[in-house]
């Protein structure tokens, strides 16, 4: 084989894997917005982390909270699930905050585009406890209310 | 639960300081994934960061949380306490059939021979040797290091062992979907559940809201520390005749019983 017959054998492979290259990122990108983007509700305070890294880790830094929190009894981490419900909180077109079970919820707006499960919600409230005082027949008291609130700044603080 | 909490497993000890080089590189990544179209391992960028770091706060070892009832000032037909626990911790209501969720229930005891009949709350007793713990195939029923005996529901899978194994009854099962829990005491369908001896109001140093109820009608119940020989608890129980129920079990309850 000559050095010409070579050197082209080289070019058009490297041409193929460029060309493969972008075809396939043009098939991703056509993938992508095949699907419409989630519509993420604005929250209403301030974030423990930035966008990026909440986006990519609030699952990990729930676990290890809850882990220390139910396990060893600390209550002086910065995360907590209640404090995310509180600020996320979304209302539906009657002014009621949602729960999980409506597609609105914050949550959910993410986890259904990713597919992803919430177990969270099982046995934790999805939204804050001061709003549901309209509906629950028990009520709420306003200590309640008050608890609520030296409890989320506990666990923010 | 997904597979990506073992990447973090070991701990995950200032997970803001770790994870802002995580999204730095998760950035970079994605930019050179766009033009090469390169498939790389979705594990990539989620590794480990660090060692567990000791923490100060938390359940202390010293302690140990108990309650003494005295019989002689609970009143027949009061159920103060049950009510106080029902609205603190939300297990009133919503399921039929006699599902319903017990963490603390009024016992009328009944001397056969003299007809003399007294009432007692009775609720998880947090022993010092809990056998729903022995039993749990999940490691979901635990001892806190402070004495108190509660259930990891994020790792209780519903099998009702430890409800069978207390020889007390103070465990229920959820059988119900439920929602708008109370955030200081979760609970839901498929785990176990029982008295949590209020675990979020000891943390931020109050008593629980059955004594507190108890307190305003007859002050039967008093709360504390019983390895603190100087608390009102531990005198009274040095000064005074108790019993634990069952106490030829051999499980040391952490509740204890005047006039029994």
């Amino acid at each position: 084989m000559t050095r010409r017959s070579s050197l082209a054998t080289a070019l058009l492979f490297v041409v193929t894997l460029v060309l493969g290259g972008l075809a396939g990122a043009a098939t991703g990108l056509a993938l992508e917005n095949s699907v419409a983007r989630p519509a993420i509700p604005q929250a209403s305070g301030q974030c423990v982390a930035p966008k990026e890294v909440m986006r990519r880790s609030h699952m990990t830094m729930l676990k290890h909270t809850r882990d220390v929190t139910v396990r060893e009894g600390d209550r002086q981490t910065a995360e907590g699930l209640t404090a995310c419900v509180t600020c996320h909180a979304v209302k539906d077109a009657t002014g009621t905050v949602v729960s999980v079970s409506s597609p609105q919820h914050f949550c959910r707006a993410c986890h259904d585009y990713a597919a992803v499960k919430i177990d969270c919600f099982e046995c934790h409230a999805s939204r804050p406890l001061s709003e549901k005082a309209v509906d629950n027949e028990h009520g709420v008291g306003a200590t309640d209310v008050a608890a609520l609130k030296a409890y989320a700044e506990e666990t923010t603080r | 639960m997904s597979g990506c909490g073992d990447a973090c497993k070991g701990g995950c000890a200032g997970p803001v300081g770790g994870e802002t080089i995580d999204a730095e590189r998760r950035s970079f990544l994605g930019a050179v994934g766009a033009v090469a179209v390169t498939t790389l391992a979705p594990g990539v960028t989620l590794t480990a960061f660090g060692g567990g770091e000791a923490r100060a706060a938390g359940a202390d070892p010293a302690k140990r949380w108990g309650l003494l009832v005295d019989i002689s000032k609970c009143e027949d037909g009061c159920t103060g306490c049950v009510d106080a626990c029902k609205t603190e911790n939300g297990w009133q209501g919503g399921a039929e059939n006699q599902q319903e969720s017990q963490w603390i229930r009024k016992v009328s005891l009944r001397d056969p021979k003299s007809g003399v009949t007294k009432s007692a709350p009775v609720m998880c007793q947090h022993c010092a040797h809990p056998p729903c713990v022995d039993v749990c195939p999940t490691g979901a029923s635990f001892k806190r290091a402070d004495g108190i005996v509660l259930v990891d529901k994020h790792r209780c899978i519903g099998c009702r062992y430890c409800m069978m194994a207390c020889p007390y009854k103070a465990r229920s099962f959820v059988h119900h979907e439920l929602e708008d829990q109370k955030p200081w005491a979760p609970r839901g369908v498929g785990t176990v559940e029982s008295c949590t001896l209020c675990v979020h109001r000891v943390d931020r140093g109050e008593a629980p809201a059955c004594v507190t109820a108890c307190a305003s009608k007859g002050g039967a119940i008093v709360f504390g520390d019983l390895s603190d020989p100087k608390s009102e608890i531990a005198q009274t129980i040095a000064t005074y005749a108790t019993k634990q129920i069952r106490g030829d079990l051999g499980v040391d309850p952490g509740v204890r019983y005047r006039n029994l």
